[in-house]
């Protein structure tokens, strides 16, 4: 049953329709099991990443690598396109302290800085050392259909790499490009993505 | 009454299911030695209802001067002890215009090392009438019996009212058990005024 106010359509086919649902509303939530990459499209599988909204907010629960040492990253592609190397500038800053309380301090994340095209890490030598180790956190996207400006992003992650650290990888950069995005693919550098949810939110503004 | 399409329950209960932020609770400090959200008491949800809660702190206010917002977790007793490893760093700002930098705080071992203890999300914070903090705190999975449980906060805040500071505290309770308990004080003295509220994301 659907239910139509004034030509809206307010529910549909067991979903409430985004134009009319609260201003932070669940898009799409993918649960990994040995998954290679886990990769949000839009107008696939439920899939919204347009013009809907103007920011979109992805959050990790609970993620765990198959390997040890493991950068988590990701890429962006625009159109049908699917080769996911679209140019990115990006910068990090990371605060670090192991359990063994003998190391701390901040460092600026070069390995997870780039100008160039690879897949932008958000978590760094990420370790799935101990059952309960895992990364979470947050990637956020401004306007990514604007054809005008560059699409600028944030994240704010954290989790246990290089063994028993802590650390929080805030990473903030932007696709340099004035082409709308359409897609976004995350992956572990090396192993695939043991276990883990990966929410997409849209915000209204 | 419901409303179910296509097999999905829309709402029941007086309860829309969707996915969004959702408010669960708010707090108001009146010269409170403490605020706590726990799972079940006062209409609080902390548990396996979302994957992911944030608390938000607004014109939050000591009554004491030169001390310490902070928060800790309970994790299986009515005690709020969880072992937790964190980082601490924050960005500053002199009024005056004399001195500004960006740091890595340990604060002596316990900003970032508070084991059992409380973990610190600010420092020397002032009681002059017009200071007061901002921020959140954002708590991942509270509920899982498997994972560590990560937080993440960040506080805008006047320094004993002669700098803008803005600290960055993130880390992880480090245990299994589920947390169902938080806790937030004032290294001395009561909490005089202002709100934290709890949110609950859903999907």
């Amino acid at each position: 049953m659907a239910v139509i106010s004034n030509t809206t359509t307010i529910i549909d086919a067991g979903a409430i329709s985004p134009a009319t649902a609260g201003s932070m509303n669940l898009i799409k939530s993918i649960t990994a099991s040995s998954s290679g990459t886990i990769t949000f499209t839009h107008g696939d599988n439920g899939v919204i990443f347009d013009g809907t909204y103007d920011v979109y907010v992805f959050k990790f629960i609970n993620l765990h690598p198959q390997n040890e040492n493991v950068d988590f990253h990701f890429q962006v592609d625009t159109g049908t396109n699917s080769n996911f190397n679209q140019p990115i500038v990006s910068g990090a800053t990371i605060p670090y302290h192991n359990e063994a309380d003998n190391a701390s301090g901040l460092d600026y994340g070069t390995d997870m800085s780039q100008v160039g095209t690879a897949f932008q890490g958000l978590l760094d030598n990420a370790s799935p050392t101990g059952n309960d180790s895992n990364g979470g956190g947050s990637l956020t996207f401004y306007s990514p259909s604007s054809d005008t400006f560059v699409k600028l992003f944030a994240a704010q992650m954290f989790g246990q790499g290089h063994g028993d650290y802590f650390a929080a990888y805030k990473t903030s950069g932007y696709v340099n490009t004035a082409t709308a995005l359409t897609k976004v693919r995350f992956k572990y550098a090396g192993g695939n993505i043991d276990s883990g949810e990966i929410k997409l939110y849209g915000v209204k503004g | 009454m419901g409303l179910i399409s296509a097999g999905a329950t829309i709402f029941d209960n007086g309860v829309l299911n969707h996915g969004k932020m959702t408010f669960i609770k708010k707090l108001t400090a009146s010269s409170s030695a403490n605020l706590t959200f726990v799972d079940g008491a006062s209409s609080v949800v902390l548990d396996g209802t979302f994957k992911e809660y944030m608390f938000t702190f607004k014109n939050i206010h000591p009554a004491s001067n030169n001390v310490s917002f902070q928060v800790n977790f309970r994790d299986g007793s009515t005690a709020y002890d969880a072992p937790k490893i964190a980082t601490f760093f924050d960005a500053f700002h002199q009024e005056n215009g004399s001195d500004s930098g960006l740091r890595y705080d340990a604060g002596g071992n316990t900003f970032d090392a508070p084991g059992t203890g409380v973990q610190v999300l600010n420092y020397n914070m002032g009681a002059e009438n017009d200071g007061n903090l901002g921020g959140y705190l954002t708590l991942v999975n509270p509920a899982s019996t498997t994972f560590q449980k990560m937080y993440s906060s960040s506080i805008n805040y006047q320094y004993l009212n002669t700098y803008s500071i803005k600290t960055h505290a993130d880390g992880y309770c480090n245990t299994a058990a589920a947390i169902d308990g938080v806790q937030f004080t004032f290294s001395s003295g009561a909490i005089a005024a202002g709100d934290i509220c709890l949110y609950g994301i859903s999907g």
